[in-house]
């Protein structure tokens, strides 16, 4: 389903196909392809952003070539609370980056990230950045993740709910 | 839950008429012809509509054959929608953070310039 924003803003988009094991993220930038490109490929800029505010996130090892590969850490108040890693399999300056995503506490699941910078002009870019996993439970429950409410929590929540409707 | 039930709940909020109904319904129970007046559709269409959401588990109707009106069942809608909108704002917060990133690169960026342009400023003079 898509969430929808109140026109005038840009906020980020959201669409999970009801048929494909896909979650596909939409957002525009007030800058060019080239420097959003550059915030998402270079671990100084990455590493500023791609975290929680109260995470830090410790590069281990970055390297933003076609076939090359990463790692990284999520730290808060020292301790490590989690790490992902994966492979830069296209990385096509400015305009597509192709990534694998794994998280460690999960070495079985893996997501095929492709992040498309397309140029509005003006000095603006739109994102797309399209996850596809290999089960529509995993895509279900990379969207669930981070809820207050665990992932099996949840499907229960909604078992009991739906037993009863 | 089954896979194919959470699917259908997708599949039943991918349509803007049905996320339409749904929100119509989140104000109170309505019945299909107090549904379909501010689509212009028949009642065919909106019965058909209702259906995929019944079957989805988020609309409900009573037994009153008469008006028979139907029900959402917000437990189930919200805690889905709560799950999407709770993954885009993580997203966004993310991008909010990128945006911060992306001016301060601005700000570096002029500043480089501006030094340049001073440099060659002292030179040429």
């Amino acid at each position: 389903m898509n969430t929808t924003s109140t026109p005038g803003t840009r906020e980020a988009q959201i669409e999970a196909d009801p048929k494909l094991p896909t979650v596909r993220i939409t957002r525009e930038f007030d800058a060019p392809p080239d420097k959003v490109f550059r915030a998402w490929t270079d671990p100084g800029l990455v590493a500023r952003w791609l975290g929680p505010r109260s995470v830090t996130t410790r590069i281990d090892n970055w390297d933003a070539r076609t076939g090359g590969s990463y790692r990284y850490v999520a730290e808060r108040d020292g301790q490590e609370i989690a790490s992902f890693y994966g492979s830069f399999h296209e990385v096509r300056p400015n305009e597509r980056l192709v990534q694998t995503f794994t998280w460690e506490g999960m070495p079985d699941g893996v997501s095929l990230d492709t992040m498309t910078f397309e140029d509005l002009g003006n000095g603006r870019t739109r994102v797309v950045g399209l996850s596809v996993v290999d089960s529509m439970e995993a895509r279900n429950a990379m969207m669930a993740s981070g809820m207050d409410v665990g992932v099996q929590e949840g499907y229960q929540k909604l078992d009991e709910l739906l037993a009863g409707s | 839950m089954s896979e194919d039930q959470l699917s259908r709940i997708f599949a039943a909020l991918a349509d803007p008429t049905r996320r339409d109904m749904v929100a119509r319904l989140a104000v109170g129970d309505a019945t299909v012809g107090q549904l379909a007046k501010p689509y212009g559709v028949s009642m065919q269409a909106v019965s058909k509509h209702l259906r995929v959401l019944e079957e989805a588990g988020l609309v409900s109707h009573s037994r009153d054959a008469q008006r028979r009106p139907r029900h959402l069942e917000a437990e189930v809608f919200d805690l889905m929608t709560k799950w999407i909108e709770k993954y885009r704002q993580r997203a966004e917060e993310r991008f909010r953070r990128l945006d911060a990133v992306l001016e301060a690169m601005d700000e570096k960026e002029t500043t480089d310039r501006q030094r340049i342009a001073d440099d060659q400023k002292g030179a040429a003079s």
